[in-house]
């Protein structure tokens, strides 16, 4: 490709173009619900009202947010529980009518200044794990929902036909309309909307749409993903972002919604009128320069986005390979980031809002289709980033082209592409054993590497008749593991330690074998084993920055919840640490970085017109933290038992992972359980892999223990009234809730330490219900 | 539409120049309809010294292929200009200038930036400014690297 300074309308993807019929497609949509409202600015960062919409009933309202609300909640994922715990129930699963889609805002979402500040947070209650899921995404529609008037939308009920919702922030007007002619796959649906309800027929109207879809994999399977829309102007594509784990667009597409569409008139880089937009615009220019100045020379996320980071885990033994036996493997440098690169279409602003230099949108442009039914047209993919790269060489997919293939197909159908990879890769696992084989599994040869097998899995997901592999399959890891056992076609245990899910929710991509505080990271989290909690793998087992349980814990405490911050502001993570000030090793916690966290105390201070410190930023995200797990135990989960996760993220399984890495191992099992060498050498691997096991599970436990302790949980992981007082809450319902279940705890004898302590070692504290002690507010 | 071949720049004679300043209350005057000059013009003119320096956009067009929304477009006569209309204030072309030639000034949020109008150079007296002309190609930018450079 030509390199810069092309005229936007000289831009070419190479794309196929299609025609449609929009009258046809208009003319058959008949107006099932509409709402007139009065557009009100936004104050702040805050467009003070939430909207609501019955697909059932349906009822349209407004909300009011109180100054209350914002005081305990802030916003973002904070006003999305908030809305969840009055509007569903203990008992509510997925595919119950109570259950909500939530996408919410945050008070710095749609600031156009500082990178990475377009993002929404979308909340239901999960399909693969009855509990409630968050997942955040960039593209256009969460600050355009607020340009429109509201900082979030929520959505009860089903609809009877396929529908979709107009937000129209030009009129101040909310519409539901069954939508039957439309396409359902998501790069064509995207389109077809985005041209349709721009008002002038120019690439400036089309900017001014965003589009939320998902497809016939997302109403297929269990690993339904959200597709946000950007529209691209060089590119002139409807470009997507996706909201990925825990089942979204399954939950979407259950309630008949094909589409959100989401409208603005104009806006401007103060459409959120804050407090002091100068200082907003000073702060954001800084960081535009550090990553103009630094970002090819750290991350390169500008010119490869986050497949950098291919190699990067490959050389730490940390790239999920074979589904995650290995973390590192001899053909990995074939899906290296400069196979991407050679890919890319280069010299775009690739940021999913504007204003984001960091720029990780990458695509690959006129790609031809080889399979499926898109096969030989050329396509605009999204990507693919790190997850979905690592997701091909967990499948043993080493070919970039396939991996864009699967990307894809993931998107458009939309599938989670981490759920559906790490999943397919525990199959292919279940498939080398024997446990699954070709009859088992409809016929596919799901062996690692099988990338026609891959596709065609893919395109069966997405058709309405499926066989019971295909079902089965589609509702991930847990379900399928369940399948396994009750056909008693393999080791349970085997199966269990090697399916890779917690809480019901697929692993995202990381080997966390040897970083006790990784598996933390995954396995104590709110939502399942989801980086963006925490990512510790450097910190832990590459400084040993972190050696005790305590620091460990420390650790567990502080990321979680600084990394929450971003989800409640509608922020993405990756500007805070994927670029670092030049200065930051010299500082006193460089993996804080804590310019950039002074930056945001700024930032947001500039927005709100608050004075808040970085401290407050912290106990922003402890409330809502809290909140969620309370909630997590108020439908029955949030215990420890809830937080267990495969052996497979804490040592090898199987004989071949331990003979992989025999030294290592070797090694620990002479330092940490001091056994002398020559007997070491003596075992027989069986042996030695079952005392790794037993030492791996109890440290976790003790993890477990300090992590609870030091977020001021029961030893069952309850958060405790007391706690809740604490960070300022007062709501009765939920403090009683708490209580009720410390004491049934109490009745089971689960109020104990799991960890079993040997002399010398010391459990967090001597008495187990230390909290009782606590002086009550 | 035809190529274009040259764009018209500043150039600075810094030995006929008196520090009066006559040039950024002009541009000030173009840009906010005031003479305050400073932060509200788009040429500056720095001490250096016993002399003086200019800084001012040089039209190379790095900040073209940063802006998401296209506001910034090379027009015509070779100058890039930025539709304050279009804009939305991102500040992306002024943290990627790599000269700082792109301003932001605090009357508003969108940034402003020499147009080559020659409002500077018909101000001064002494006539330390003189509009010339380059080839675009000689000077043009783009923004984005090879790989690991």
């Amino acid at each position: 490709m030509v390199e810069g300074q092309i005229p936007i309308e000289e831009y070419k993807t190479g794309n196929t173009k299609h025609k449609w019929d929009f009258n046809k497609l208009n003319f058959a949509h008949r107006i099932v619900a509409e709402y007139d409202y009065k557009k009100g600015e936004i104050n702040k960062g805050y467009a003070n009202r939430t909207l609501y919409i019955n697909l059932e009933s349906r009822e349209i309202k407004e909300k009011k947010v109180t100054e209350d609300m914002k005081k305990k909640f802030t916003g973002g994922r904070g006003f999305g529980l908030k809305l969840l715990w009055d509007g569903i129930k203990p008992s509510t699963r997925w595919d119950s009518n109570e259950n909500e889609l939530i996408i919410t805002t945050g008070p710095l979402c749609g600031a156009t200044q500082y990178p990475g500040s377009g993002k929404s947070i979308c909340l239901t209650v999960s399909p693969l794990k009855d509990i409630i899921c968050d997942s955040n995404v960039g593209g256009f529609f969460g600050p355009y929902l607020k340009f429109a008037g509201f900082d979030a939308v929520e959505i009860q009920g089903k609809a009877k036909h396929d529908v979709i919702i107009i937000i129209d922030g030009e009129k101040g007007k909310i519409t539901v309309e069954t939508a039957p002619l439309e396409e359902t796959d998501s790069h064509l649906l995207n389109e077809q909307l985005t041209h349709m309800y721009a008002s002038e027929d120019n690439d400036k109207s089309r900017q001014k749409i965003s589009v939320v879809t998902a497809g016939k994999g997302a109403k297929n399977s269990y690993w339904g993903c959200l597709n946000f829309s950007f529209y691209d102007i060089r590119r002139k594509v409807s470009r997507m972002k996706q909201a990925g784990r825990g089942g979204l667009g399954t939950v979407f597409r259950d309630k008949k919604i094909k589409a959100i569409v989401a409208k603005v008139e104009s806006f401007t880089g103060i459409s959120n009128n804050p407090a002091n937009p100068n200082k907003i615009a000073s702060v954001g220019t800084k960081l535009h320069r550090e990553i103009r100045d630094l970002d090819r020379y750290q991350c390169n996320m500008r010119a490869v986005g986050t497949s950098h980071l291919v190699e990067v885990m490959d050389e730490y033994d940390l790239l999920p390979c074979e589904n995650y036996r290995f973390g590192s493997f001899p053909k990995a440098s074939k899906i290296y980031s400069p196979k991407f690169y050679e890919r890319f279409t280069k010299i775009i602003p690739d940021g999913c809002w504007h204003g984001c230099t960091m720029a990780c949108s990458k695509t690959v442009d006129g790609f031809k289709v080889k399979t499926g039914p898109y096969k030989d047209q050329k396509v605009t993919v999204d990507g693919p980033e790190y997850e979905t790269i690592a997701c091909g060489s967990n499948m043993g997919l080493w070919n970039p082209d396939w991996i864009l293939e699967f990307n894809f197909y993931c998107d458009t159908y939309g599938l989670d592409t981490i759920s559906t990879g790490t999943s397919i890769a525990f199959y292919m696992e279940m498939y080398e054993y024997g446990i699954l084989n070709k009859k088992r599994c409809d016929n596919l040869e799901l062996c690692f590497g099988n990338f026609d097998a891959v596709m065609e899995f893919i395109h069966r997901l997405a058709k309405d008749n499926k066989s019971e592999f295909i079902t089965v399959a589609g509702k991930g890891i847990r379900c399928v593991k369940d399948w396994l056992k009750k056909n008693s076609w393999g080791d349970p245990l085997l199966i269990d330690d090697c399916g890779m899910e917690s809480k019901g929710l697929e692993y995202s991509e990381y080997v966390t074998k040897e970083s006790l505080a990784m598996q933390g990271g995954y396995g104590l989290t709110l939502k399942g084993p989801q980086h963006d909690e925490a990512w510790l793998i450097f910190m832990d087992m590459v400084n040993n920055a972190i050696p005790t349980f305590k620091e460990k814990a420390e650790a567990l405490h502080y990321y979680p919840m600084w990394r929450t911050w971003f989800g409640l502001n509608g922020l993405c993570k990756l500007p805070w640490n994927d670029i670092e000030p030049a200065n930051n090793a010299e500082t006193e916690e460089p993996t804080k970085v804590p310019e950039h966290v002074q930056n945001y105390v700024e930032y947001q201070n500039a927005m709100t017109g608050w004075n808040i410190t970085k401290d407050d930023l912290i106990m922003q995200s402890e409330r809502c933290y809290n909140w969620q797990r309370a909630m997590n135990v108020w439908m029955g989960r949030g215990r420890r038992k809830d937080d267990w996760i495969p052996y497979r993220s804490m040592g090898p399984v199987t004989e071949v992972e331990y003979l992989s890495r025999k030294d290592r191992y070797n090694k620990l099992i002479v330092e940490k359980l001091g056994i002398k060498e020559d007997e070491v050498e003596k075992m027989d691997t069986i042996n030695k892999i079952k005392l790794l096991y037993d030492y791996r599970q109890d440290q976790y436990q003790k993890l477990a223990d300090a992590v609870y302790f030091r977020r001021g949980w029961t030893p069952n992981g309850i958060p405790t009234p007391q706690k809740m007082k604490k960070l300022g809450f007062t709501d009765k319902k939920i403090l009683d809730m708490l209580q009720k279940a410390i004491d049934e705890d109490d009745i089971k004898g689960l109020n104990v330490w799991g960890g079993k302590y040997k002399k010398g070692e010391k459990p967090p504290s001597i008495d187990p219900k230390y909290w009782e002690k606590w002086k009550t507010l | 539409m035809e190529k274009l071949k040259t764009v018209k720049i500043l150039k600075f004679y810094p030995e006929k120049c008196d520090g009066s300043k006559e040039c950024e209350k002009a541009c000030s005057q173009i840009h906010f309809k005031t003479d305050e000059g400073g932060d509200k013009s788009a040429i500056k003119i720095i001490k250096d010294g016993d002399s003086y320096k200019m800084h001012v956009c040089d039209q190379r067009g790095l900040c073209l292929d940063m802006c998401p929304v296209g506001a910034l477009k090379r027009r015509k006569n070779g100058v890039i200009f930025l539709d304050k209309e279009t804009c939305i204030g991102c500040q992306a072309c002024v943290g990627f200038c790599p000269i700082g030639a792109m301003r932001k000034s605090k009357t508003r949020i969108e940034p402003f930036k020499c147009i080559s109008c020659g409002a500077c150079v018909r101000a001064c007296p002494n006539g330390a400014l003189e509009d010339i002309d380059v080839k675009i190609d000689d000077i043009k930018e783009v923004v984005y690297h090879k790989q690991g450079a």
